[in-house]
């Protein structure tokens, strides 16, 4: 029987979302191609971690040493080019993290395996594999195929698949020895650090006001600011706003930033690239203002404008203290 | 500390209505702007950083025709001292793994202690080549770098990582870091720099003189189709002028319980 492979991605003791993600479509896969599921566990004091997966896959196997502590992807990639080489898994899904797109490119070299990154979505059809992803910073959709392989390499998109369980399954547990001494580490681990950390925490804000790459210039955040201050909001932004110094970084929503769950966030010039819309998935409405109609946080929002922010944002602040002054 | 930079002249689609090309498995780019990778801007600031504190050369490479020699004389202008473009007519024929093995086999010849990839390149958003690079290179490597210092002839990174988090960890030399948006600011060139610039080396290597085996050049993966993004129910436009917007605004927050 074929058999899938989900690399499990965990952080300090705690399964990291995108596992069950990837669960979720494995086992999908699973049906429709009549695989085994077997999910990789690599680390040390895995028990807790390989409890909450084992109705989810057929085999856990655990490779649970002191040594492998800390993530390194070159100790992943060793663990799973043997692992790969033993089984042949027709498909290895790995997280589009920090982590996953640093071992998923290694390991498609080092195994000799075609990868695909980013991937939103895996279809079967007649025996062959498409990946489904985005370029151009999500405005265009690509279906792509892959040159002949036992085995292909998938790392999946956050937040794209459901966290639920799907089907009925009971691990079998592996565990397995890796040689660790015989490995000279070349990348030290040495601490984890706060990037995010400030005054500010908009993780508990009702109402969110955010800036993005459209305001153009620093000084006119203050019209957003502005704007804010008149709603009793909170500013918030996206990150190029960040990466230009403009806002400090405990302002960021997104995947490298703040997740955030308002009652309203108001995105003011920002397009939608996936990282930022990631994190207002839990917002309750989503005012968008973007000039260019074609932006991808229009398929998200529940308001949009499609107007220049320069006309609206000024006229809204200015009708808000009239309302309030009348009031 | 001798650094090489890859970048990629990509076009900039942040406000453009894009359509698909008549092959069906690309966007149209006659009509865009085309300009240096974000992430690659950050990279190459990043090499001329190092190299004004450190000392050593800093060497910019692309693969692509004659037009992308324009990321190169940017990044010359920026403070790289010589730059190598891999003569392809058009890069859209090969995939991330043959472009990994095309840079690693130029790579190889050099000298360098650093290579720098952006972390993602804006139209394929693939983020792969860098670190196929540092496997075929077999180098050591860390991902999406925020922040860089040499301490005793290693490399001190911190990692984006997400919710957040940095991941500080040390690397011996030579490696390869993918560079993330963010790292610093990217210097401002002027018309004038470039010119400047022009006088600098810019050296071209013909891709059959590399002696990559086909097979190395054959892609593993394929674009099949390209295509606009499904309709989704999408936001309800609100329509009119300054006024009668702010005043619809105004109901959906009162509605919605944020404005009294």
């Amino acid at each position: 029987m074929s058999e899938l492979f989900v690399i499990v991605e965990h952080r300090l003791g705690e399964i990291r979302d995108i596992t069950f993600e990837m669960l979720w479509k494995a086992g999908e896969l699973a049906e429709t191609l009549s695989s085994n599921l077997t999910a990789i566990l690599i680390g040390h004091e895995l028990n807790s971690i390989a409890e909450k997966i084992s109705d989810r896959a057929d085999k856990i196997i655990i490779f649970d040493d002191e040594g492998l502590k800390n993530f390194n992807a070159d100790i992943y990639k060793k663990i799973l080019v043997g692992l790969i080489e033993e089984s042949k898994p027709t498909l290895t899904l790995i997280g589009n993290t920090s982590w996953g797109m640093e071992l998923a490119p290694c390991l498609s070299i080092r195994a000799g395996l075609p990868l695909a990154t980013d991937c939103i979505d895996i279809i079967s059809k007649n025996g062959n594999l498409i990946a489904q992803r985005q370029m151009y910073s999500g405005k265009i959709f690509a279906n792509v195929s892959f040159a002949e392989s036992d085995g292909y390499i998938l790392t999946i998109r956050s937040g794209v698949f459901p966290t639920d369980r799907i089907g009925d399954r009971q691990a079998q547990i592996v565990q397995k020895d890796f040689a660790l001494k015989d490995i000279t580490v070349k990348k030290n681990f040495i601490e984890f650090v706060e990037t995010a950390a400030g005054d500010v925490d908009i993780t508990q804000a009702e109402l969110l006001i955010s800036v993005g790459r459209g305001i153009g210039e620093e000084d006119n955040i203050t019209i957003v600011k502005e704007l804010a201050e008149a709603l009793n909001g909170i500013l918030s932004c996206s990150r190029p706003i960040v990466d230009k110094n403009w806002l400090p970084k405990y302002l960021q929503v997104g995947t490298s930033g703040k997740s955030v769950t308002p009652k309203v966030y108001i995105a003011v010039g920002i397009s939608g690239a996936f990282q930022h819309l990631a994190g207002i998935s839990g917002a309750g409405t989503v005012i968008a203002i973007n000039k260019d109609p074609k932006a991808p946080i229009f398929r998200t929002a529940d308001y949009g404008i499609v107007d220049d922010l320069f006309k609206i944002v000024p006229a809204l602040k200015d009708k808000i203290l009239e309302v309030k002054k009348g009031g | 500390m001798d650094i090489i930079v890859c970048a990629k002249n990509v076009p900039d689609v942040a406000e453009a209505d894009l359509n698909i090309s008549d092959k069906g498995t690309d966007i149209d780019k006659e009509d865009l702007v085309f300009g240096i990778n974000d992430w690659d801007n950050y990279a190459i600031e990043e090499a001329v950083l190092l190299k004004e504190k450190y000392g050593g050369t800093v060497t910019a490479i692309t693969v692509g025709s004659e037009d992308d020699e324009e990321v190169l004389r940017r990044c010359l202008a920026m403070g790289a001292d010589t730059a190598i473009r891999i003569d392809v007519d058009g890069i859209s024929r090969f995939d991330s793994f043959v472009i990994s093995k095309i840079l690693s086999r130029v790579v190889k010849d050099l000298q360098f202690d650093l290579i720098f990839t952006g972390v993602l390149a804006e139209d394929d958003y693939c983020g792969m080549v860098g670190m196929m690079m540092a496997e075929e290179l077999n180098i050591n490597h860390a991902n999406m770098i925020t922040a860089l210092e040499i301490e005793d002839g290693k490399a001190r990174t911190t990692s984006e990582l997400e919710g957040g988090l940095g991941e500080v960890s040390l690397i011996e030399l030579p490696a390869l870091l993918t560079i993330q948006t963010g790292i610093n600011e990217p210097r401002y060139v002027s018309i004038l720099g470039i010119r400047k610039a022009a006088k600098k080396e810019l050296k071209t290597i013909e891709l059959p003189d590399l002696g990559i085996s086909d097979e190395e050049l054959s892609p593993r993966t394929i674009i099949e189709e390209a295509f606009l993004p499904p309709e989704t129910e999408g936001a309800e436009i609100l329509a009119g002028n300054p006024d009668k917007i702010s005043s619809d605004l105004i109901e959906i927050l009162k509605k919605k319980g944020v404005m009294e």
